[in-house]
């Protein structure tokens, strides 16, 4: 069983990488497009920000998605206070039709 | 008026942030309400406000997913996710969302991503308008011929029913989704997923804007049903958009936090909004969203072929495209205030 597994996982991942090629065979060259920021412009953490782009996107993709649902919730769990505290009831709902 | 202008450390392009706040703020309370990303009105926004195309989507993606948690957590409160339906729709909506993240790369590359996106939302948006208002007049023609017969159409009875069809087909695993109130096979959401979330992928939406009518008139689940599941899977696949497009480079996280501030509040206000609407007011509102944006991309799409119309039909698109976003969240949130209100006034009459 766990033999059948390791081989469907190594399958979808093979699938998974080789992907662009396969999409891109009637497009002809596959090689990504690179952008680079440009951080000369940039100070303080706008330029920190823009240095880490260029540096690894794996580090910009990490950051990234911690940041954003953080800061959803941060100021969505706001609205809730201030709409709990107007008196709305947030827990139930009367309406059931279509 | 320099300082009305931020430049985004990434794209490298100077950008209106009120822009960004106003159309965070209204996309918010539109996606709450009804159960999307409301990446379809975002992405387009963004590429009127000066993003490039691939940008906008995966800016748009990733503010999305942080505004859907939001969302989903309030409707689930509510009871409006059946997140059964939503785990088996998981799978598809990733595997399809993938392939279609990969060919808008190609597209990319071969440098037609602009017009092929455009088109796609053409002919999609058209086509949702008319099952949503088809819907509604199908339904108003059941009503009156059961007011000529003397008799009253169910209050859960709906006009289009697709999905009673699509109930028949018995391909096993079968499942019972109790939320939703339906027995189908496994194999009918499962494929709806993955369509809808190629769709989502290739034009950087969550995919709710095809999931949501899809729950309704292919799965057959109920509106607000229909709106709490489609956000439950709206934000996984924004994560999953959001991590795909940020390693592909392509998302300017400036611009996504400048709008997830405004949008998370929102979102919170257009998914407390659904507890004061029925089901069809939801739908008709919907319809005319969608026939605002199916305008606002067809301007866009003038110049392609009339050049000299460029400067025009530019304007015209910002402002359909600002205003309505302004105008659906300026109605949601009056319809929110006053049935928010009218419960307070009622739970103070009964104390």
């Amino acid at each position: 069983m766990k033999s059948v597994v390791q081989k469907v996982v190594l399958v979808l991942t093979t699938l998974w990488l080789s992907a662009p090629y396969a999409f891109a065979a009637g497009g002809g060259d596959v090689a990504p497009i690179v952008i680079v920021a440009d951080s000369r412009k940039l100070t303080g953490v706008m330029a920190w920000w823009a240095n880490l782009y260029n540096e690894s996107h794996l580090y910009f993709t990490v950051l990234t998605v911690i940041l954003i649902p953080i800061i959803g919730v941060l100021f969505g769990v706001l609205a809730d206070l201030i709409m709990h505290f107007v008196g709305i009831d947030l827990k139930s709902r009367d309406l059931a039709e279509h | 008026m320099d300082w009305l202008y931020i430049l985004m450390p990434i794209a490298g392009v100077k950008i209106f942030w009120p822009g960004l706040i106003i159309l965070g703020i209204g996309v918010g309370v539109i996606g709450g309400f009804f159960g999307m990303g409301g990446a379809w009105m975002v992405t387009p926004g963004l590429n009127i406000l000066g993003f490039p195309m691939a940008f906008a989507i995966g800016t748009d993606i990733a503010h999305m997913a942080g505004k859907s948690l939001i969302s989903t957590m309030r409707h689930g409160k509510f009871g409006n996710v059946d997140y059964k339906l939503g785990l088996i729709m998981v799978f598809g909506t990733v595997a399809g969302f993938e392939i279609g993240a990969q060919m808008i790369m190609w597209l990319e590359r071969i440098g037609i991503v602009g017009p092929v996106v455009r088109w796609m939302y053409l002919v999609l948006l058209a086509l949702i308008a008319w099952m949503v208002f088809h819907d509604v007049a199908v339904k108003r023609r059941k009503e009156r011929e059961a007011a000529l017969a003397g008799k009253e159409v169910d209050k859960l009875a709906t006009g289009i029913e697709w999905h009673k069809t699509l109930h028949k087909i018995k391909i096993p695993p079968m499942v019972h989704l109790k939320v939703a109130g339906i027995y189908c096979s496994a194999w009918l959401p499962i494929a709806i997923s993955f369509f809808t979330g190629w769709l989502a992928g290739i034009l950087g939406i969550g995919g709710g804007l095809i999931r949501m009518p899809s729950l309704i008139y292919l799965v057959g689940c109920p509106t607000h049903v229909a709106v709490g599941t489609d956000l439950f899977e709206v934000m996984i696949s924004g994560l999953y958009g959001a991590a795909s497009y940020t390693f592909k480079g392509r998302v300017e996280l400036v611009a996504a936090i400048v709008m997830l501030v405004g949008a998370a509040m929102g979102a919170q206000v257009g998914s407390v909004a659904t507890k004061y609407i029925k089901g069809y007011g939801i739908r008709i509102a919907f319809g005319l969203a969608v026939v605002g944006c199916l305008i606002s991309v067809l301007l866009k799409l003038i110049p392609t072929y009339f050049p000299a119309t460029y400067q025009v039909t530019d304007v015209m698109a910002t402002v359909l495209i600002l205003g309505l976003v302004a105008a659906m969240s300026v109605y949601i949130t009056v319809k929110m205030v006053q049935g928010a209100k009218q419960e307070i006034a009622a739970k103070k009459g009964r104390v």
